[in-house]
């Protein structure tokens, strides 16, 4: 007799998603899936649109990471159109692009993920949100974040048009050239943004390192799991969000592939399962093997802790030693632990700020030259960009009039379903055991999901902090034998 | 498709087309009851909106009839529809409406022969394409 | 002690970034949470279909619906709400007119599939499976919502109070709403919240318009580098200004692009049909051939100016008859 858990559905996604949970006869779990009942179709309705309208078109695929598709598609232009952006486009692109990484990391730090780890799983439901985390960091520090994040969104109105949806990217180019005046107030913004980076992971080794039960959380194999890793590195081998070489190592950290954007269709291939809308990328070099783990499987994993385990070093001073902590503390490099994403993605956020005090000193981030017009006649070309949630990857085919005949998107959080699906089966299976559905069963496999930061986190306030589950353990398809359902002040009922 | 009748809506304007119109009635010049005449000033006063209006609203196709190049008793409102025009047909096609559908011509005040034509060639032509689907026409999916 | 009015957000098929328009309220989000009791929103609180069921008819004061209606989970969410809702407001250009998931409508379901499961550079899948509504997986059954042949707006399955334009619509405008309905000063029912007239009207270019407008050539953006300070359209580039309803104090224009049309069209117009009869009346030749040449700058008729509104459109959505 097969006993169902439903959680549908769950938030803080792009769309919804649900998890199912098998129990076989003994109440421990045979299977558990995570399905996406979403898909917009934007590989399609592209065709027949005019290349130069795609960075904004894409960016609709994302509202709140809407600059990773953007820009993905404006460096997929720039090969397309076979143009470098000039120096100044090419700086002005990455102030933007490094401002949007900033913002989006630590929003989501502070807001969604963070409180797991903050206010740590065995708090109380109720603190388990902004509250909890400005009562464990301060008030100061809460309006600290919502101050910085304004300050963030008003340099990128100021250089993009618009934060959410922008309007700057141009083959080879970018649509407004920056003034002096900018150059300060970014440079002012920076300096803070590092100092309170800085802040951040001061409060994350004090709250969360500090504390063995929550460092033990994390460095437990319920939330464990071996994978290849994916992300983009420059020439010495360090993260570099924005351009550059993607690499994969495997779960022993050994570089099994180097790839040229262009190449990337011979390194990625794409697995359909007729239970969800989405598709499980795969590396062809090793083929799709299943929902397994290991060397041995095609799946691979990206995001913060897989860029920096892709990587060698940062190229910026702070975030070189944080990344020498992380990996010191967890005593691996590769770092298996899901939960790690949480860290590396201060790491990151570091990186960003320290990234923007060097751009903001660039002598040709004010030039009038944004604008390279030696283009060339379209036929083909691939951007791609380290997104938060991972490689993203845009691919068009044009005639020679630039108009879209084929598009191919690889969206960050895709080269992680299968992870995903796999992180929410491990936990499922370690902590349900006998039938028993604890309460801790809830909070634990959302930690499981939520680590990936998956496609749309809307960083909101998440007032109540908790996220409602309806878990319902069923007979057969119509007996529910039992109802957990959380409430969003973190009451319970049970019937 | 033999017992399809089209619907063809004709914006004919004042001057030219509609006294041409006119005249083939006169001349009894037979043209088929299909082709519902709308009369206005000038060719140049038919907004985009009022064919997509008569698509939307039964039309199976749709005319707009106007003086001759130079001809225009308002100088240039006949060329003004041709220029809106001609981007409307581009756009057309895009949205899954045949070519053939719409059509833009002049027929003058004296030219009955060519209003008869014009009239019998379209129907002829719509009544080939069948009756228009438009995307919308989709049928709710759900109770 | 009254009662803080009832309100609720849902996402129908949407990218977030109406939500994430909420968050750009910033500081000023705290006075709006003060003011109202808000009790259903998926991404960011504590959701439960049952907890919507439960309420009373009408018990929701306000419920703000952005997305477009693509699957019969959306359709079923957006119906449930309109019950218990006093007012609903459809939330951006995806609920209002279908936004751009809309401009799958120049397109068929199956092609979509086709495209995402099966002929793509990526996907390896030589038996072509697709997602299905009803599969076994590992002998288990599994269920995914139907996913329509067309995308809907709104209003096109429930009854709608009033809209909000923009993708995403701006904070100024989600605080003009706010507060108008707070204190109780919406406009007539079915209104746009926003102004009823075209961008051009504040646009600072607008003056750099010449007396007689003529294009001889429409330059794509790629094209040619945009001058700073002079009207688009003077400089033979499209921009949707005069098509487009005002009220977002134009920012794509400062970030020296032209306007996409995301405030969709003024009353009674078809987005579509005013930049056609615009941009005809001022185009600078006399016959087809030269008419053409300069229409050959505007490849993308359908999807430059129904960028965000396809499901709204005389040509491109539903008839009337069939709406029941």
């Amino acid at each position: 007799m097969i006993k169902k858990i439903s959680i549908d559905p769950i938030t803080r996604l792009e769309g919804h998603g649900k998890i199912d949970i098998y129990l076989d006869d003994k109440g421990s779990v045979d299977k558990a899936f995570f399905q996406v009942p979403e898909l917009r179709g934007f590989e399609t309705f592209v065709e027949g649109r005019p290349a130069e309208d795609m960075p904004q078109i894409t960016s609709r695929i994302c509202g709140v990471c809407p600059t990773a598709h953007h820009m993905a598609s404006v460096k997929a232009l720039d090969a397309l159109y076979g143009v470098q952006p000039t120096p100044a486009a090419r700086a002005v692109r990455e102030t933007f692009y490094n401002l949007f990484m900033f913002e989006d990391h630590l929003l989501h730090f502070y807001f969604l993920g963070g409180p797991d780890f903050i206010v740590g799983p065995d708090a109380p439901k109720g603190s388990r949100n902004i509250l909890g985390v400005i009562d464990k960091v301060g008030m100061e520090a809460g309006k600290k974040v919502i101050e910085i994040r304004k300050r963030c969104r008003d340099l990128m109105t100021h250089i993009g048009g618009k934060p959410i949806h922008p309007v700057l990217g141009l083959p080879g180019g970018v649509a407004k050239q920056m003034t002096e005046e900018m150059r300060a107030t970014c440079k002012a913004f920076a300096a803070d943004a590092v100092a309170f980076a800085q802040f951040t992971m001061t409060a994350f080794n004090d709250i969360v390192l500090a504390n063995k039960t929550y460092l033990d959380i994390v460095l437990s194999d319920v939330y464990y799991l071996e994978t290849n890793y994916m992300g983009m590195v420059d020439d010495k081998n360090r993260v570099n969000l924005y351009d550059g070489a993607v690499r994969v190592v495997d779960p022993k950290g050994k570089e099994i592939l180097k790839f040229d954007p262009r190449d990337y269709a011979s390194v990625i291939g794409e697995h359909v399962e007729p239970w969800t809308y989405v598709k499980f990328p795969f590396l062809r070099k090793i083929g799709w093997k299943g929902f397994v783990e290991g060397k041995e499987s095609g799946i691979y994993r990206v995001a913060p802790i897989a860029r920096l385990n892709t990587a060698e070093g940062m190229a910026t001073p702070l975030a070189q030693a944080e990344y020498e902590r992380l990996f010191s503390t967890i005593g691996t490099k590769p770092v298996h632990n899901t939960l790690a994403m949480h860290w590396a993605r201060l790491v990151e956020v570091l990186y960003a700020a320290e990234r923007l005090v060097e751009l903001a000193s660039c002598e040709e981030l004010t030039s009038p030259d944004i604008r390279n017009m030696a283009l060339q006649t379209p036929s083909e070309g691939v951007g791609i960009v380290e997104a938060p949630r991972g490689t993203l990857i845009h691919h068009y085919k044009t005639d020679g009039n630039g108009i879209i005949t084929q598009a191919n998107l690889i969206v960050a959080t895709i080269g992680n379903s299968a992870a995903i699906n796999m992180s929410i089966e491990k936990a499922a299976k370690k902590l349900i055991s006998n039938g028993n559905v604890t309460d801790g069963l809830l909070n634990m496999v959302e930690m499981a999901f939520r680590a990936y930061d998956p496609c749309l986190s809307c960083a909101t306030h998440s007032l109540p902090g908790t996220m409602p589950l309806e878990v319902r353990i069923k007979t057969g398809p119509d007996t529910i034998v039992k109802t957990i359902i959380r409430n969003s002040d973190g009451s319970e009922l049970t019937f | 498709m033999d017992d399809f009748n089209p619907t063809i809506i004709a914006f004919v304007c004042n001057w030219c087309s509609y006294a041409g119109a006119d005249k083939a009635g006169g001349q009894k010049l037979q043209y088929p009851s299909n082709v519902k005449l709308l009369r206005v000033m000038c060719s140049g006063r038919v907004d985009p909106q009022f064919v997509m209006r008569a698509f939307r609203d039964g039309a199976d196709g749709v005319m707009v009839l106007g003086c001759h190049p130079g001809d225009c008793h308002y100088r240039n409102g006949n060329m003004k529809a041709l220029r809106r025009f001609r981007l409307f047909e581009r756009m057309l096609s895009q949205m899954g409406i045949e070519k053939g559908r719409f059509k833009l011509d002049w027929v003058s005040a004296g030219e009955a022969k060519r209003f008869q034509e014009t009239a019998t060639e379209m129907t002829d032509a719509v009544k080939k394409l069948g009756p228009l689907h438009l995307r919308g026409m989709v049928e709710r999916e759900v109770a | 002690m009254a009662q803080k009015p009832k309100v609720a957000f849902y996402w129908c098929a949407s990218c977030g970034g109406c939500e994430e328009t909420i968050v750009d309220l910033e500081e000023k989000v705290l006075d709006v949470a003060a003011a109202v009791d808000i009790i259903f929103w998926p991404c960011a609180m504590d959701f439960k279909y049952s907890d919507i069921e439960a309420m009373a008819d009408g018990s929701i004061a306000v419920s703000f619906v952005n997305g477009a209606v693509r699957t019969s989970e959306q359709e079923h969410i957006a119906r449930l709400l309109r019950k218990k809702s006093g007012l609903v407001v459809a939330f951006g250009d995806c609920a209002w007119m279908g936004g751009i998931p809309a401009l799958t409508n120049l397109k068929s379901k199956k092609e979509v599939f086709n495209r995402s499961y099966c002929e793509s550079p990526t996907v390896v899948n030589p038996e072509k499976i697709v997602p299905l509504e009803n599969s076994v997986y590992q002998g288990v059954p599994m269920l995914l919502p139907k996913f329509y042949e067309t995308v809907y707006k709104l209003d096109d399955c429930i009854d709608v109070d009033y809209y909000l334009p923009g993708c995403p619509p701006t904070v100024k405008l989600v605080l003009n709403a706010v507060t108008a309905i707070l204190a109780g000063t919406l406009p007539r029912r079915k209104s746009v919240l926003a102004p009823d007239k075209a961008l051009c009207s504040s646009c600072d270019r607008n003056e750099t318009k010449p007396d007689s407008m003529v294009i001889k050539e429409f330059k794509r953006v790629h094209q040619v580098v945009a001058d700073p300070k002079t009207c688009f359209l003077a400089q033979g580039i499209v921009c949707m200004g005069p098509a487009t309803r005002d009220g977002c104090d134009y920012p794509c224009v400062k970030g020296n692009m032209p306007c996409t049309g995301c405030f969709g069209p003024v009353d009674g117009a078809d987005q579509g049909a005013r930049m056609i009869a615009a941009l005809g009346g001022i185009i600078d030749a006399e016959e087809e051939k030269g008419i053409d040449r300069v229409l050959s700058g505007i490849p993308d008729p359908a999807g430059t100016f129904y960028r965000y509104g396809l499901a709204a459109s005389l040509l491109g959505s539903k008839r009337k008859e069939k709406a029941q």
